[in-house]
């Protein structure tokens, strides 16, 4: 802490420079924050999966369906717990630009399944009672404006017709990644009202496992249990259909990867230039440093101190702009909760201090290594 | 008491022997020192002059410890300082010597307090300590009243007393100054070897000074002439 007046001295020596430099900093983190938001909202179901839930889809694709029979076969298979079904219903709300997921779920096991999802005891009460009854994620309520009673009119899409349901309930997901955009409604609901090729049908099983450690097993079983029956079915781990859904937009990994670390390596390459400009400027300085006895080693921690904090108070600006300004994004990605999580705000500051360090590395190195006597003739 | 020949036996403060430098200069071999002997005891004011070139700067670089000898020895205070390790030298530097430059070398984004300061960051003084170490010396240089000024603020005297006081916070053993007035007019030289005088006798302080200035060179106790790298006694200070 001694010396920090020296480094903030030396910082302050250049604004304009130590501005921009700052701001270099706080644009590449800025677009990293939102680039790893968008990740997340991509990834958001791979990262909430549940370790010990297995989802079972028709081996051919998953739009077409699996016989709600199949329900009591899979509890018999060893080490399944319990088993739930859902299906797409894929309605339009008002306009097709507000998407947002709709399953047609088991309200009886459902909400077992997913403890995760927390929906008030009353709400969810309410919602058995109702034949017509939702329950819709938090974050599409309040996109909505929908309140618990709303009656709500969606329009289907490959099932014809006006839906209306009343809002009976809203969940909300109990870990900051869970999705919060979902929109449930009671199978009996489909099945009483939608097409008669429809009926006995389900768009996927989810089925709890005793044990994790046995998903391989259990998924094994599963898959040759339905073997040569005229509905295959292909079985995954919960996180492993994340991601191949996720992967079915693009490969948004690679993107993220890719522009940050184009990002990264020229904010490298700017800053390091700066900090070496700024360390050649005062080679005279730095040696009257030494002289007065300033050790090699303090020098490089102060060189490298200057370019830490120009990364630090950058890319806590970048970041924290970024953490604020990526809910925005949800209008441009419909049915997906963009923020910032924790965890990548503390990866973006590492990141920017690491390029902070990388960047004052080589000046730090030549300030220490300069001879005094030939510095001092430069003077 | 100071002497050139190499027979100084008494625990003087300063004890060259046959010291050499030779520098490369391209495909030049410069030998700059050559076998240079000197014996300095303490509260003494020595002054160096020479021609340009003579190796002036370079005896005082190899008495301060920024530069080693191809050969001979240095030692000060009991310390032999042409064995120690880089490291070791920059921490006996840091205790030892305090250094006066021509063009003062002062930090520019710093204020004179807090060029004073510097070397005292290197110890173990708590901030208030150090406080009251640097208003003491600036007290003594006289520039109590421009301690929050910072370089561009002060005129060249009033830079070098900043940077004199610089040199002397820490209390060193001696100072080493390398042509103090030669970036000053007549009156601020004449104030800084006024300031330089009273470190010396009333202070005790024992100052090895570099300088082509004859006028400056008065003041000290003895002048010395660097004469084809080796040292000649020419004359007695009266002052």
């Amino acid at each position: 802490m001694r010396f920090l007046a020296l480094v903030l001295a030396n910082l302050g020596r250049k604004k304009i420079r130590t501005t921009l430099t700052i701001g270099s900093f706080a644009v590449a983190l800025f677009l990293f924050g939102l680039l790893a938001a968008i990740r997340g909202a991509f990834n958001q179901g791979v990262e909430v999966a549940g370790a010990d839930r297995l989802v079972v889809i028709n081996r051919v694709s998953i739009i077409q369906p699996l016989p709600v029979a199949y329900r009591d076969r899979l509890l018999r298979v060893p080490g399944v717990k319990a088993v739930t079904y859902a299906s797409w219903f894929g309605g339009i709300y008002q306009d097709e630009r507000n998407f947002f997921p709709q399953f047609a779920v088991d309200p009886e096991t459902w909400r077992v399944m997913y403890p995760e999802y927390v929906v008030p005891d009353s709400q969810w009460a309410a919602f058995m009672k109702d034949r017509q009854g939702c329950i819709a994620g938090e974050a599409t309520a309040k996109r909505f404006g929908w309140k618990i009673g709303d009656r709500i009119p969606i329009k289907g899409s490959y099932l014809q017709g006006m839906w209306e349901f009343n809002l009976r309930g809203i969940y909300r997901g109990a870990r900051p990644d869970d999705d919060n955009t979902q929109f449930w409604f009671r199978r009996e609901y489909l099945e009483e009202n939608g097409p008669a090729w429809f009926k006995g049908s389900v768009g996927w099983y989810v089925v709890r496992i005793a044990d994790p450690d046995d998903a391989a097993k259990v998924v094994a079983a599963v898959d040759k249990g339905f073997a040569n029956s005229p509905w295959e079915t292909k079985t995954e781990t919960e996180k492993g259909f994340a991601a191949s859904f996720a992967k079915q937009v693009g490969n948004i990994e690679f993107l993220v990867l890719t522009i940050g670390g184009v990002v990264f390596f020229t904010l490298l390459l700017v800053t390091g230039n700066t900090m070496a400009i700024a360390v050649r400027e005062r080679v005279g300085e730095l040696a009257v440093l030494k002289t007065v006895g300033f050790s090699d080693a303090l020098v490089l921690r102060l060189v490298l101190g200057e370019s830490l904090a120009v990364a630090l108070v950058g890319g806590a600006i970048g970041i924290l702009a970024a953490k604020g300004g990526s809910p925005g994004l949800s209008g441009l990605l419909p049915g997906m909760a963009v923020y910032l999580p924790g965890r990548d705000l503390a990866v973006g500051l590492a990141l920017a201090l690491l390029v902070g360090l990388l960047a004052g590395a080589l000046p730090a190195v030549s300030a220490m290594r300069l001879k005094v006597v030939e510095a001092l003739r430069r003077v | 008491m100071v002497r050139v020949d190499g027979k100084g036996g008494g625990p003087g403060l300063v004890r060259v022997r046959n010291l050499d430098k030779k520098y490369q200069r391209g495909s030049e071999e410069l030998h700059v020192l050559q076998g240079l002997n000197l014996d300095v005891d303490k509260g003494e004011f020595v002054a160096f002059m020479g021609p340009s070139g003579s190796g002036k700067t370079t005896l005082l670089n190899l008495l301060g410890g920024l530069d080693v000898p191809t050969a001979g020895s240095i030692s000060v205070a009991g310390d032999e300082i042409t064995s120690m390790s880089s490291s070791r030298l920059t921490a006996w530097r840091a205790r030892h010597v305090g250094f006066v430059f021509q063009m003062y070398n002062l930090i520019p984004v710093l204020t004179g307090f807090q060029n004073v300061e510097l070397p005292l960051l290197l110890t173990k003084l708590s901030k208030s300590e150090r406080r009251a170490h640097v208003e003491t010396v600036l007290g003594l240089v006289g520039l109590s009243d421009r301690s929050g000024h910072y370089p561009r603020q002060l005129s060249g005297g009033q830079e070098q007393r900043v940077a004199i006081a610089r040199a002397i916070v820490t209390d060193p053993t001696f100072l080493l100054c390398d042509e103090p007035t030669g970036d000053l007019d007549r009156r601020s030289a004449d104030e800084i070897m006024e300031l330089i005088d009273r470190l010396v006798h009333e202070h005790g302080k024992t100052v090895l000074m570099v300088t082509h200035d004859p006028r400056a060179a008065q003041r000290a106790h003895s002048v010395l002439h660097l004469d084809k790298g080796t040292l000649v006694e020419s004359a007695e200070s009266a002052v």
